[in-house]
């Protein structure tokens, strides 16, 4: 009776170890000969710093970092940019591409939204720009002062948003996750494009 | 490329090959064909052609027996069956109370942690400025901790739990080495613990399903096997010859449990793009080959022996259990659809995912042919409610789950609230509800004391239908509603966000109502623990050959 057992988990484990092997392992060796794409450059020390804080936030919850190819979806023409490519992630440990677009995809929020301030208005309170946002507000990323000190990045609120009795000022770990959010710029060309759809390529390039 | 393709193509070929092999062998020599003794395994001699079930009073079992049986007589104990059986089994709950009694509490725990946090969570997406001075109440920290605390807290507890009692129960011997068992949960409470501190704290590895330090991840392959030690030694010790189809469900989820969160795990190895495939197989397989087997393993017990006949097909049941093995194992990758990886690679997830439908109609056709004919004993028989309405509820979650990894399908659902409804109506509406039915059997036995009041089971399988129903109806919509609104590209990316609106209010209340019933239930359980409340039909539970001896369960 006892190798009937042994016999049992053997299967178990076997049918384990293919699906790692098909859904794991081969996918690795495909991935690995994947080049960073050309135009992308390593995070930052401050951006890598930023990209904890976005993390620690849990921004992956809400926002993908994938957008899909405009034959599937209007992505692209949302201003979201081209399909991303294997190459784009080459620096991303942990990824983050997300399965939520509760708001929009943030792979190229750094090209659409090029303003500091707007950002970090944007996190301290959504709504004072954008009104329909659901978002939740991050006060707790700034500190209320009666009046700034020198070299503090003071923020500009729209009344309701304001604050009477002092000023709004950024702690280091809200200019962290700004300087992340504009790094994310994906608009290089990619020469792995046809990376997810071979049929195209092979199309390409037979005459 | 090429190279990867053609390895592809001959290993499949291969494992094609021997795969057929495999089933010439199993046919020629018998395998297939275990006789007819072999689903009847569960039930001890008298106790076949009669319903059972600890949870319901007196009055509930003579319906529940004159509803499966057209009489009204009712011999008193009939189904319990021979004195020195019963004498047995108390013997056995005796040996697996303080490890099950001890899981089940602590996931109990773990339950209403999770729901509150839930239910913050859920607030928080119509009132966005609630709760927000404080970083550690944040949305994206909370979000986590509910995942985190009702998967691994809760719904890996109490299936632990379950199974170790149903190990016992099946295999009729003692659990051996049931010390390893309360050892591993003290170490899994300790990790589910330091994992939700830490989540609050903002120490998230920010890997979903995975946001525990790794360390913690560690903790669980260690304590889950501790757990499994006394399922393998009491399979080892056993006293019966044939293996219960419940028992190679809940013996593969302990093998490939350790597996899974080895490998998610090794540092180093996942950047990028591979670094998502690799997620997103994990925490699919956290629900298909951990969660999923261990609510199969308890419907496969309970229904039949509620009814007090055998499970409709034994082959059956042999089918569907290799079949999602085979096919589930496979299905993650539907997660990243349209997404920056190999196409083939979404595509072997996605024609797994419609195989699904395989071993999913052979259990639905098993349990419906079992249930057939029976369905009036629902209404006398709670722990048959929660657990038949569990198993509706997997066939209706794995055909949506099939239909939604198509890619036309994927293209409106994916990204939206869709998912995280479907994602809630296999946790709860399924696995959980056969969980919470498990409970409302087993606890009377090993507490050897009824359940205090009737009427908060009933008030909990309200709460618990009403809310997953609510829940998973709205958000449903909601979320389609999102997807077409975000694939139209002539409307703004707001109105996906403004169309959502009433549909995340009633979200709100479908897990208000959850978590009521969770609390309404956890507060029973207490009651029954402590054994304080009222004891209506002391007989039944004391039950014992001779009238004048009290004390021993049945």
């Amino acid at each position: 009776m006892k190798h009937k057992n042994l016999g049992f988990i053997v299967a178990a484990l076997g049918i384990l170890g293919f699906a790692t092997l098909m859904l794991v392992v081969i996918p690795s060796f495909q991935l690995a000969e994947v080049e960073p794409e050309e135009g992308l450059k390593p995070y930052s020390e401050l951006e890598q710093a930023g990209r904890k804080i976005y993390i620690r936030e849990g921004c992956v919850y809400c926002h993908s970092q994938q957008p899909r190819d405009p034959r599937q979806a209007p992505d692209t023409a949302r201003g979201w940019g081209r399909p991303s490519t294997p190459g784009d992630y080459a620096y991303d440990y942990p990824h983050l591409l997300g399965t939520m677009r509760t708001g929009p995809d943030l792979f190229n929020v750094g090209v659409r939204q090029p303003s500091d301030e707007w950002h970090l208005v944007h996190l301290y309170q959504p709504r004072a720009v954008v009104s329909w946002s659901i978002m939740p507000a991050y006060p707790f990323l700034f500190e209320h002062k009666p009046v700034a000190a020198p070299g503090d990045r003071v923020i500009t609120l729209p009344p309701p948003y304001a604050s009477k009795t002092g000023v709004v000022v950024a702690k280091p770990e809200a200019l962290a996750l700004v300087a992340y959010l504009k790094a994310l710029q994906r608009d290089y060309p990619s020469n792995q494009l046809p990376f997810r759809s071979p049929r195209k390529t092979a199309e390409e390039t037979t005459p | 490329m090429l190279p990867t393709v053609s390895l592809l193509l001959a290993f499949t070929f291969l494992v094609s090959i021997a795969g057929l092999f495999v089933l010439i062998w199993s046919i020629s020599s018998g395998q297939l064909s275990m006789g007819p003794e072999a689903p009847k395994v569960i039930f001890d001699k008298g106790e076949l052609g009669h319903p059972e079930d600890p949870a319901g009073s007196q009055a509930q079992l003579a319906s529940l027996e004159s509803a499966l049986q057209g009489s009204q007589r009712y011999p008193h104990a009939r189904g319990l069956g021979q004195p020195e059986d019963i004498e047995e089994r108390a013997e056995l709950d005796r040996v697996a109370r303080q490890p099950v009694l001890y899981l089940t509490l602590s996931s109990l725990l773990w339950l209403i942690v999770g729901s509150v946090a839930g239910l913050i969570v859920s607030i928080k997406f119509h009132a966005p400025d609630w709760l927000v001075d404080s970083a550690a109440w944040g949305f994206g920290r909370l979000r986590p901790v509910h995942l985190n605390a009702v998967i691994y807290g809760w719904i890996s507890m109490v299936g632990m739990g379950v199974s170790l009692w149903l190990s016992s129960r099946i295999l009729k011997t003692p659990l051996r080495g049931a010390r390893w068992a309360v050892w591993g949960t003290h170490l899994w409470n300790v990790g589910v613990l330091v994992g939700i501190v830490s989540l609050l704290l903002g120490y998230s590895t920010g890997v979903e399903w995975l946001e525990f330090p790794t360390f913690v991840d560690g903790l669980f392959v260690i304590a889950g096997a501790m757990i499994g030690i006394p399922i393998l030694k009491t399979i080892q010790d056993r006293k019966v010859h044939h293996l219960y189809v419940s028992i190679w469900y809940i013996g593969a989820a302990f093998v490939w449990f350790p597996v899974l969160f080895l490998v998610a795990n090794i540092p180093g190895l996942h950047i990028g793009v591979q670094h998502a495939i690799i997620n997103w197989w994990f925490a699919h397989n956290v629900l298909g080959l951990w969660l999923t087997p261990l609510g199969l393993a308890a419907a496969y017990y309970f229904i039949p022996k509620i009814l007090g006949k055998p499970i409709h097909s034994y082959q059956l049941s042999l089918l569907g259990f290799w079949g999602l093995a085979l096919f589930y194992s496979q299905v993650g990758l539907h997660h990243l659809i349209g997404g920056p990886v190999p196409t083939w690679l979404v595509t072997l997830s996605i024609v797994s995912s419609v195989m699904m439908v395989v071993p999913v109609i052979s259990v639905a056709v098993n349990h419906h042919m079992t249930m057939i004919g029976h369905f009036r004993a629902l209404r006398h028989s709670p722990t048959l409610a929660f657990v038949v309405t569990g198993a509706m509820m997997y066939t209706l979650v794995s055909v949506q789950g099939s239909l939604q990894s198509l890619r036309s399908i994927n293209t409106v659902t994916h990204f939206t609230h869709a998912t995280v409804a479907h994602a809630h109506l296999g946790v709860y509406g399924f696995v959980s509800f056969i969980m919470f039915g498990s409970l409302y059997f087993i606890l009377p036995r090993l507490t050897r004391w009824e359940w205090p009041f009737p009427r908060l089971i009933q008030a909990h399988y309200g709460l618990a239908l009403s809310g997953i129903l609510v829940y998973f109806v709205f958000l449903s919509i909601g979320g389609v509603l999102q997807g077409l609104k975000m694939l139209d590209a002539s409307a703004p990316f707001q109105d996906s966000v403004l169309v959502t609106h009433p549909y995340l209010i009633a979200r709100s209340v479908g897990g208000a109502l959850m978590t009521l019933g969770h609390i309404i239930f956890a507060y029973h359980v207490l009651v029954l623990v402590k054994r304080s409340g009222p004891m209506r039909d002391r007989p039944r539970f004391a039950y014992r050959p001779q009238p004048q001896q009290r004390g021993a369960g049945a």
